[in-house]
């Protein structure tokens, strides 16, 4: 029997098992949206703006180990969805989108709402098609899939034009694919493992540092065995937290421009370095050159070739996913007669708690004004510590990240790379779905949250009991922290002035609002909104507008030059 | 350091343009780039010359393979080589110049494809630094018009770039 291109599309996504479409329809859609309607498999969530859709998908699957799928139109629905693509790029989530296009014989004449889809998120997919013929909707929709998923993951774009959706084929979905120009590694070379093993074992002044790529990969497991085994500290950075048990003691907290001293100085001071999923990143190891003037060992795990000895010369490259490249040397350590040396090691790590014994990321609690930290931490608590937590991106972010302990991968969710504000409310949605028995934290900020503070809306249609923590310091507070350390106390454009009332707002859209002034009502107040189970409230915590984020690197500085809460 | 980076890719539209947009996004820059089908017509082989530190070639080879649609990236200039150039030049040809350009052209090994009362257009292969030398050699103010294909290179003996 033949199907519309339309239809076959649906039946792709339900031959790949996908349980949630986010999208939002408009004209080049229409016929997907038809076959959406005539079968229940794919469910669909109707979002706000197209970037929402996006990073529910996103959160969707940064939650799971499955691809998150959008559905976005033409024009701009694409372009309202490529700020969500840019930001599932920089941390390598796998995803699917699919987008209208105008009809064939329309393109290229500047139709109405046509854009060059392919052309403007070229620099932000792993790859995208354009799909000309209706025969290869199939075969198209089954690469996107295998590639989002496979290899170093990545958004990949499916451009399907009006016309092509209307037209007819026979459907049958291809069981395999492979694609002769994309062979990702998955295995190491063994002589580089015997090599890394040779090098861990004879380290005197060890560390692990680890990445996204651990959670990715689904090693936490075998990155946790090989932590204890070597009795080695570890850090991770912040797209990697929950890779290791936060709370365990090897974990030396998150290292980079708010990592902890004891993570930045023991990354900085080590003789052996061994990176997991991790890329070196300018906001982990701050400046190059500085970072380079230590000699070190590095052996470097991670399934990109291109990220080996892109900012930093790496002496044993592993390339191979992550979690088999961990369990190869596993098996080589288990095997090996020389066993690692805990008295060799016992003055680094004497050297090691005595700077975790400075407390680098304590804070001055008060009883007059809300720290935020505080916040964290009593959000922490009374979660304890097993709630999901997406964020937004600012100081927030960061306190989210120092003082939610995550013991479990997958449950701390935020944009890392791109720094999208914006993404906690919609990658929340996402999680909820993903979870829906379970409890999901946005912590977010006053600025972050209006911008996409309209799915509201749709966590209402859907009955999503998203928990919304927002610290509010009146101040686009990364913005206003950098303007007081950097730039004078000149705070251009970092108030924000006719705030709304949240709890109205809150209100307004149907859900619960709850308004927190004092430190004392903080834990009382947190209680009541968890014990909603089926809300979502929204907390408006008025948080103390001149709190800064402790430890910092300053940008282009080295990490042995933190600065302290004590030092401004 | 200049390098000449060959590679094979799939001959699909927008192959070229993820090339191009590589180099641009990550500022690597572009001496020249050729490309056309192979005798698979599935396949384009593409020559693109560019400078840049060993590490900086190192990413770009990489990045290259990364690219979905790219089947294998060589560095020519790992090993030994050939690069040649078309170039076709437009001259100014009278009088007792016309008799110099065509000796000229000669001992360039060029040979002259068009002619016209006051003209010649004069064909050139070789290494771009032959090409730049004939440049060189010939009274500039007679050039009319200079068109380059850019390098395109091949591996010496067994050093084969094939699928
Ligand atoms: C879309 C977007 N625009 C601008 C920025 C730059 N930026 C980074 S943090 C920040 C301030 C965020 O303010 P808020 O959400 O209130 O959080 P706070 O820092 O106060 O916790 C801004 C503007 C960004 N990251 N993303």
């Amino acid at each position: 029997m033949e199907l519309t291109g339309a239809e076959i599309a649906i039946r792709c996504l339900q031959e790949e098992g996908v349980e949630y479409v986010f999208g939002y329809p408009g004209g080049a859609v229409l016929f997907i949206y038809d076959a959406l309607f005539n079968q229940e498999k794919v469910k669909h969530i109707l979002v706000r703006h197209e970037q929402a859709a996006v990073h529910a998908a996103d959160g969707y699957a940064r939650s799971t180990d499955k691809v998150g799928v959008a559905l976005v139109t033409s024009g701009p629905g694409v372009t309202n969805a490529v700020t969500g693509i840019a930001t599932a790029y920089m941390d390598s989530i796998p995803m699917v989108v699919i987008s209208g296009q105008v009809p064939t014989s329309y393109i290229g004449e500047d139709a109405f709402q046509e854009v060059d889809t392919v052309g403007i998120t070229r620099p932000c997919v792993k790859h995208n098609f354009l799909v000309k013929d209706v025969n290869d909707i199939a075969i198209t929709i089954k690469k996107a899939f295998y590639l989002a998923k496979s290899g170093r993951p990545g958004p990949v774009l499916v451009d399907i034009p009006k016309d092509i959706s209307l037209a007819k084929a026979t459907f049958e979905y291809p069981k395999t694919v492979s694609i002769r120009s994309y062979n990702p590694a998955q295995k190491a070379e063994m002589g580089a493992l015997k090599h890394a093993v040779q090098l861990l074992l004879e380290a005197k002044r060890p560390m692990i540092y680890t990445g996204g790529g651990v959670i990715l990969s689904e090693a936490a497991k075998p990155l946790t065995e090989l932590v204890r085994l070597l009795g080695f500290p570890c850090t991770s950075t912040l797209m990697g937290l929950g890779g290791y048990p936060e709370t365990d003691k090897q974990f030396l907290g998150m290292l980079g421009m708010h990592g902890t001293l004891e993570a930045n100085m023991a990354m900085q001071n080590c003789d052996v370095l061994l990176a997991v999923g991790a890329r070196f990143d300018d906001r982990v190891i701050g400046n190059v050159k500085h970072f380079g003037s230590v000699p070190r060992k590095i052996i470097h795990i991670d399934i990109d070739p291109a990220s080996i000895s892109k900012r930093v010369q790496v002496d044993v490259p592993l390339v191979g996913d992550v979690a088999h490249v961990l369990q190869d040397l596993l098996a080589l350590l288990h095997s090996s007669r020389q066993k690692p040396d805990a008295a060799a090691m016992a003055p680094w790590w004497k050297q090691i708690e005595e700077w975790r014994g400075r407390n680098s990321s304590s804070f001055k609690n008060s009883i007059e004004v809300i720290k935020p930290q505080f916040v964290v931490q009593k959000l922490y608590e009374i979660t304890r510590g097993e709630a999901f937590v997406t964020s937004d991106v600012g100081q927030h972010q960061m306190w989210a990240a120092q003082y939610y302990k995550f013991d479990q991968p997958r449950r701390w969710i935020n944009s890392g790379g791109l720094g999208t504000m914006g993404f906690g409310l919609p990658a929340a949605m996402g999680v909820q779905l993903a979870h829906p028995g379970d409890t999901v934290a946005c912590i977010t900020g006053e600025g972050s949250i209006q911008m996409c503070i309209q799915e509201l809306s749709t966590c209402k249609q859907f009955r999503l009991p998203i928990k919304v923590i927002a610290l509010n310091n009146r101040y686009l507070g990364m913005v206003r922290q950098w303007q007081e350390f950097f730039h004078g106390n000149r705070y251009a454009e970092s108030y924000m002035d006719a705030l709304p009332d949240f709890v109205k707002l809150a209100e307004a859209y149907g859900h619960v609002g709850i308004r927190v002034d004092k430190p004392s009502e903080v834990e009382d107040a947190l209680k009541e909104a968890f014990a909603r189970k089926d809300d979502l409230v929204f907390m408006d915590f008025r948080t103390d507008p001149t709190e800064n984020v402790f430890p910092m690197v300053p940008g282009g500085k080295g990490l042995s030059d933190v600065l302290m809460a004590e030092d401004i | 350091m200049r390098h000449i980076i060959s590679l094979l890719m799939e001959n699909e539209a927008g192959a070229l343009s993820r090339v191009a947009g590589l180099f641009s996004a990550r500022g690597y820059n572009i001496e020249s780039l050729t490309v056309a089908p192979t005798e698979d017509e599935t396949l384009s082989r593409m020559t693109i010359v560019t400078r840049g530190s060993d590490e900086i070639i190192e990413q770009i080879t990489k990045q290259l393979n990364k690219l979905i649609e790219v089947v294998a990236v060589m560095d020519l200039t790992d090993g030994e080589h050939i690069e040649r150039e078309l170039m076709l030049v437009k001259v100014r040809a009278e009088g007792d110049a016309r008799e110099e350009m065509k000796r000229m052209a000669d001992i360039f090994r060029g040979r002259i494809i068009d002619v016209s009362d006051h003209t010649y257009t004069i064909e050139l292969t070789g290494a771009g630094s032959k090409l730049d030398s004939f440049l060189q050699a010939i009274d500039r103010t007679l050039i009319l018009e200079t068109v380059r294909t850019g390098a395109s290179g091949i591996g010496r003996g067994n050093r084969v770039l094939k699928l």
